[in-house]
């Protein structure tokens, strides 16, 4: 493929959104109110719409023939670029919160920087994804307040949560082949150079919530190279069965 | 407030119906309408948010990414359905907790077609065809009825409910236009669901016991028989247009009446399903029952948190 490092780069960015839409997409009709419901539902509706606005131009740039479905649902489990993070499992609520928030902080972040692409393209993917990912991370933001700075209980549950994702925060900064590519032709964003901002913000707000900042030396990383937790295996069954059950038809 | 005063005020709210004008939360009404409110407007809040469950269940397999987007969407639309249905509820003076706590205990009925499983992803073309298509019929007379706040929800929830409904067809066509395999899955979803969509119209006139007071409140404007024949009329031509075969081999045109004739329902099996007895009430049940002791922790924590808010608002003002 000629454009293989734009195309990696675009699914690494989409595969993260389509795993989380994923995972709340679980959690419809299970959640502890009507109106976290309605929520969380709408953020993975907005999840899943930017994942194909990302996909349908990756699969316009392959030049191979491909829908924005053969990528969303035709790939081995190694060929998906996701973080670990975005693949954990909906433990609880403050798991499922936490997972958010600190991934929608590094989200924003990132689209922030790339509504400035030389790539008209995802310059105007970002664009339109930055008002949601806006509203996302408040979203989730407040819900880190409330249960934090809550009852005992949702103090324990939710520091709980934080002490168990913060490992997988650090791999948000680490550059793929493909990014590092991207970067040098104006078309991609140096993650890595994220790192300082999105510390200090979820820091800010974890204390602002009464939690307390894992110290830890050792952070999980893998999934962007494609080598996943143990729940991806399971995550990709479902999402994929009906495509790998009945193969090259249409829905 | 003496019975005679009572009878005045009765006639006076009756003769305001018989206007068409629109009963709201704080006008005066007999118990008996207050009461008759609170069940039916809460029993169709418990349909859409226990019919959130049948259909979550495809929202992780949906087949295309298109379709798992237009699923979460109508997934969503049905909790809002539930939030707008429980709030013009609440209006009458009851909180949504005890509207629940009738849910969980089985006091509270919603539905019976929700206890069916769905099995394949043809049931989410079948129910939103069929399941949307007979509530359409269902609660298009209520954007009229005599109370406001439930009309005015109304008129919002049919508009979502027809977009479904176009939504389901368009999900069965696709697979009639398919392979034979999708054509078979279509056609098991219709012969799953196409009987208790019929039951899903209510018991037949002679066994219906809310009719006729429910026609004068103008909760009902045609009685249960007449809403399922005209589900029937509706849908067979659309079924024919699938190439699908509705599974009544008794379903005949009638040409004096222009009408279907059809089989005779198994009314035992709606019974069984209304008394509990169904494939999934137990699951659906307990997934609701599990969805709010498993959050009553985020509640209790939401709860504590605006408390503390108020309290540092109020230290601030001091």
């Amino acid at each position: 493929m000629e454009n293989q490092h734009l195309y990696n780069y675009i699914l690494g960015i989409a595969d993260n959104s389509l795993i989380l839409g994923q995972r709340l997409g679980e959690l419809c009709g299970h959640g502890p109110s009507l109106e976290t419901d309605i929520a969380g539902t709408n953020i993975s509706l907005d999840l899943i719409g930017q994942t194909r606005s990302f996909y349908q131009y990756a699969a316009k740039i392959s030049g191979e023939n491909k829908t924005e479905d053969d990528i969303a649902f035709l790939r081995l489990e190694r060929g998906y670029k996701n973080v670990l993070l975005v693949e954990q499992p909906n433990t609880h609520f403050g798991y499922v919160m936490g997972r958010q928030y600190l991934f929608d902080v590094f989200h924003l972040l990132l689209l922030n920087e790339l509504q400035f692409s030389k790539d008209q393209t995802l310059a105007a993917i970002a664009k339109k994804g930055i008002k949601e990912v806006s509203y996302h991370k408040r979203f989730s933001g407040d819900w880190i307040k409330r249960l934090g700075d809550g009852t005992q209980e949702s103090t324990t549950k939710m520091q709980e949560a934080i002490d168990d994702l913060w490992p997988y925060t650090d791999e948000l900064f680490d550059m793929t082949e493909a990014d590092t590519a991207m970067v040098q032709e104006g078309i991609g964003v140096d993650v890595s150079k994220l790192k300082e901002s999105y510390y200090k913000e979820v820091t800010t707000l974890l204390t602002q919530a009464t939690l307390k900042i894992p110290q830890i030396d050792y952070f999980s990383r893998g999934g962007k190279n494609g080598v996943h937790s143990e729940h991806m295996g399971y995550l990709l069954a479902d999402l994929q069965y009906m495509q790998r059950t009945y193969p090259n038809m249409q829905w | 407030m003496s019975n005679e005063q009572i009878k005045n005020l009765e006639e006076i709210f009756e003769a305001r119906i018989a206007r068409d004008e629109k009963i709201e939360a704080k006008d005066w009404m007999p118990e008996k309408y207050r009461k008759t409110h609170i069940r039916q407007i809460s029993q169709h809040a418990h349909s859409e948010i226990v019919g959130m469950l049948p259909e979550g269940n495809w929202i992780s397999r949906a087949p295309s990414l298109r379709r798992k987007a237009a699923l979460l969407a109508k997934v969503q639309d049905e909790a809002g359905h539930g939030l707008y249905l429980y709030s013009a509820c609440e209006t009458l003076g009851v909180s949504r907790e005890e509207l629940y706590q009738q849910l969980h205990s089985g006091k509270a009925k919603y539905s019976s077609i929700f206890n069916y499983p769905t099995l394949t992803w043809a049931d989410m073309g079948a129910i939103g065809w069929l399941v949307d298509g007979a509530a359409i019929i269902n609660q298009v007379p209520l954007c009229n009825t005599s109370f406001g706040p439930y009309a005015r929800a109304m008129v919002r929830v049919c508009k979502e409910e027809s977009f479904h409904q176009r939504q389901g067809f368009e999900i069965m066509l696709k697979l009639c236009n398919g392979s034979k395999e999708q054509k078979d899955m279509a056609q098991d979803a219709l012969n799953r669901w196409w009987w208790p969509s019929l039951m899903m119209l209510g018991p037949t006139d002679a066994e219906s016991v809310h009719t006729e007071q429910s026609m004068k409140w103008k909760l009902k404007r045609k009685s249960n028989d007449d809403l399922r024949q005209q589900f029937i009329d509706q849908t067979v031509p659309q079924a024919d247009l699938l190439g699908l075969t509705i599974p009544d081999p008794d379903l005949k045109l009638n040409k004096q009446t222009g009408s279907y004739d059809f089989g005779a329902i198994d009314w035992d099996e709606f019974w069984q399903v209304v008394k509990g007895h169904g494939p999934c009430n137990k699951e659906r049940i307990r997934a609701r029952v599990a969805a709010w002791d498993n959050g009553a922790w985020v509640r209790d924590a939401a709860m504590a948190h605006a408390a503390k808010k108020d309290e540092q608002k109020i230290k601030i003002a001091i």
